[in-house]
């Protein structure tokens, strides 16, 4: 009977509170933030879809941004020299020169691969390459590939494994048969298609290097390639740590120096950034467009939430007189730039962060390493969402709680 | 005898225009007393709207001490003086000064934001501030949904519900027809009478200031005393 006397009685309250809500009654600091920011409901829901699309295409540039970057390269890329030849990466090097560099003092382990060059159906192209297996998988330890896996594609000579971004972007499986189109290397029968056996798909555990990656026997290749046949694109050296990287480098260049095809040594990771650096030119330039676009829509949020701001110096007056001090009124007004920017600002980044998931699992081909951001970004869209609302707030409510009272209520 | 509120000691307030020195009020001494209703009278430009600034701690005098109720308010810094006139003074301005984002009851509730007092309490002092003023019905209308008269009642009320002892009225019917002005001036005379609240109120109207106990009159920053 108690309970039920006390349910009803807090239905009565919560009914009564309802209605007093619905009814513009309650008022606390909140409501007075609230009713503020929606003075101008069409104004404000434009400025928070300005806000929204701001931090959506921010993030989505954040995501451009790290993909270019290849700031994460892992210890590995670090320990692995690739020699190329010196002119240009195109260009390629006699077979013979394996066991020269083999038998070079402090070389532990060489290997190498070839830019293959070829697409699947209309896709844009990605990397192929192929290589003596045993030996490139001992090399490259961070392609994670189960011993059933890396058994079959041992067996089989026109088998193939592939990156995890690369299979989910085409919808491929073990099992599957693809074919490539490669623009650099026809078949001796005059084709340039040719069709690998997915015999395995690996995980990357270091930051994306290789895994956009797919990688073939060579054995094959050089068998059924028409021309280049003897040649390599370049070697994969890790040292067996009795030599200093710098004097291996040296030693590997100088051994060809002088020779038909010089060659040019650099660290894994070295190469990749430089090989990333052609893409780079192409993100900046989408990153510098983006960045203008933003910072136009910075520049009129920040004036519509400004022009917001000084419209009401009238009242702050009132306020003032009323008894709420500088710094309250300053809280209040600061606390709605907050509540204006905030909620949208997030959302977008929230929804930006899905859309680089979805980028990912359609293009993981060609942003192996996946379009994410981290913490970094997040720390960084946050920062900017506090430079737009407070740098928009602040100026106008400080020079209108300067001046006196009497001026602020004569102001219409 | 009533015992003295308000006082007054040779409070001038000049303005710097430019090079210039603007003296806009004179060497003004003046006691109120508890209960009293002033009104205020002159030509525009006389000092009276200056004279309620300073009355009410909106402004500093440049020269004179101000007391009220025995506390020097001229020698309180801004903070402190925003804080002693939320609990001291209640404004009632000639064109209402109402927020027209906030439903009556919401613009009465805006004092009460500055006690310590919880929701229910709050809740209570609006109505009873709107009851007193005879808009407890239209609690929930917004200003642009009331009449001139009714936005006038919702600012008095505003000015009372915190309870302050001093109401300062700049023109309180300036912007209202004869009957409304009438019925607006019948209830700051009820406040005063029934509610002992003491009022100065800055008029042009005759009619208005006939409602006071004493009307002072300022002309050029001086003050002339009329009793009535």
């Amino acid at each position: 009977m108690l309970t039920g006397c006390c349910i009803s009685t807090r239905a009565n309250w919560a009914r009564s509170r309802g209605e007093f809500i619905r009814r513009g009654l309650v008022m606390n600091r909140f409501t007075l933030i609230w009713r503020n920011m929606w003075r101008k409901p069409v104004r404000t829901i434009f400025t928070m879809l300005a806000v929204l699309v701001v931090f959506f295409l921010f993030t989505l540039l954040e995501g451009l941004r790290l993909a270019f970057s290849l700031s994460d390269i892992g210890a590995e890329s670090q320990e692995r020299l690739i020699t190329s030849h010196k002119v240009s990466l195109i260009m390629m090097l006699p077979e013979a020169y394996q066991s020269r560099i083999a038998r070079l003092p402090g070389v532990g382990a060489v290997s190498h691969a070839t830019w293959f060059g070829a697409r699947y159906q209309d896709h844009p192209e990605f990397a192929q390459y192929p290589v003596a297996a045993e030996e490139y998988l001992a090399l490259n330890p961070e392609i994670d590939l189960s011993e059933e896996r890396r058994q079959a594609w041992l067996a089989n000579r026109g088998g193939a494994i592939v990156g995890r971004p690369v299979a989910s972007q085409y919808g491929w499986e073990v099992g599957d048969r693809v074919p490539l189109k490669s623009s650099i290397w026809t078949r001796a029968n005059g084709s340039d298609v040719w069709e690998f056996d997915i015999e395995g798909i690996f995980d990357d555990t270091a930051a994306g290097v290789n895994s956009g990656v797919l990688l073939f026997h060579y054995d094959y290749f050089e068998e059924a390639r028409a021309w280049g046949k003897g040649t390599v694109g370049w070697y994969v050296t890790r040292g067996d740590g009795s030599v200093p990287l710098e004097g291996l480098i040296a030693s590997i260049d100088a051994e060809f120096a002088n020779s038909p095809a010089e060659t040019k040594t650099n660290t894994e990771a070295a190469f990749a950034q430089e090989y990333a650096r052609q893409f780079g030119n192409i993100g900046l330039i989408v990153t510098l467009i983006l960045a203008a676009v933003v910072f136009m829509i910075l520049l009129v949020t920040g004036h519509t939430m400004a022009q917001s701001v000084r419209e009401r110096i009238h009242e702050m007056g009132v306020l003032k007189t009323l008894g709420f001090t500088s710094a309250s009124i300053f809280h209040l007004t600061v606390l709605e730039g907050l509540l204006l920017v905030l909620p949208a600002g997030l959302l977008a980044m929230f929804l930006g962060w899905g859309a680089l998931n979805v980028l990912t699992e359609r293009m993981g081909a060609m942003f192996p390493g996946g379009l994410q951001i981290g913490a970094y970004s997040l720390a960084l869209g946050l920062s900017l969402m506090l430079a737009i609302s407070l740098g928009s707030v602040f100026p106008p409510v400080i020079r209108a709680l300067r001046l006196d009272i009497a001026a602020l209520l004569r102001s219409s | 005898m009533a015992r003295e509120l308000i006082r007054l000691a040779e409070v001038s307030k000049n303005y710097r225009k430019g090079r210039e020195l603007v003296r806009v009020l004179e060497g003004i001494s003046l006691a109120i007393e508890e209960g009293d209703f002033v009104g205020l009278m002159g030509p525009s430009g006389s000092g009276k709207t200056t004279l309620l600034n300073l009355l009410g701690g909106l402004d500093k005098p440049s020269e004179g001490v101000i007391e009220v109720d025995g506390k020097v308010i001229s020698a309180l810094s801004q903070g402190a003086l925003a804080k002693w006139r939320s609990g001291n003074i209640g404004f009632v301005f000639q064109f209402y000064n109402l927020l027209p984002v906030l439903s009556a009851a919401r613009n009465v509730a805006l004092p009460l934001l500055l006690t310590p007092l919880p929701a229910s309490r709050r809740k209570q002092h609006v109505n009873t501030a709107l009851r007193l003023v005879g808009l407890a019905e239209r609690a929930s209308h917004y200003p642009r949904e009331l009449s001139g008269g009714q936005e006038q009642r919702v600012a008095i009320a505003r000015a009372i519900v915190s309870d302050p002892p001093i109401l300062l009225c700049d023109e309180p019917t300036g912007d209202l027809d004869r009957s409304t002005a009438d019925e607006i001036m019948t209830l700051l005379q009820q406040l005063n009478r029934d509610y002992g609240k003491t009022i100065v109120m800055v008029t042009h109207d005759p009619r208005a200031a006939s409602y006071a106990h004493r009307v002072l009159h300022l002309d050029k920053g001086e003050l002339g005393a009329e009793p009535r």
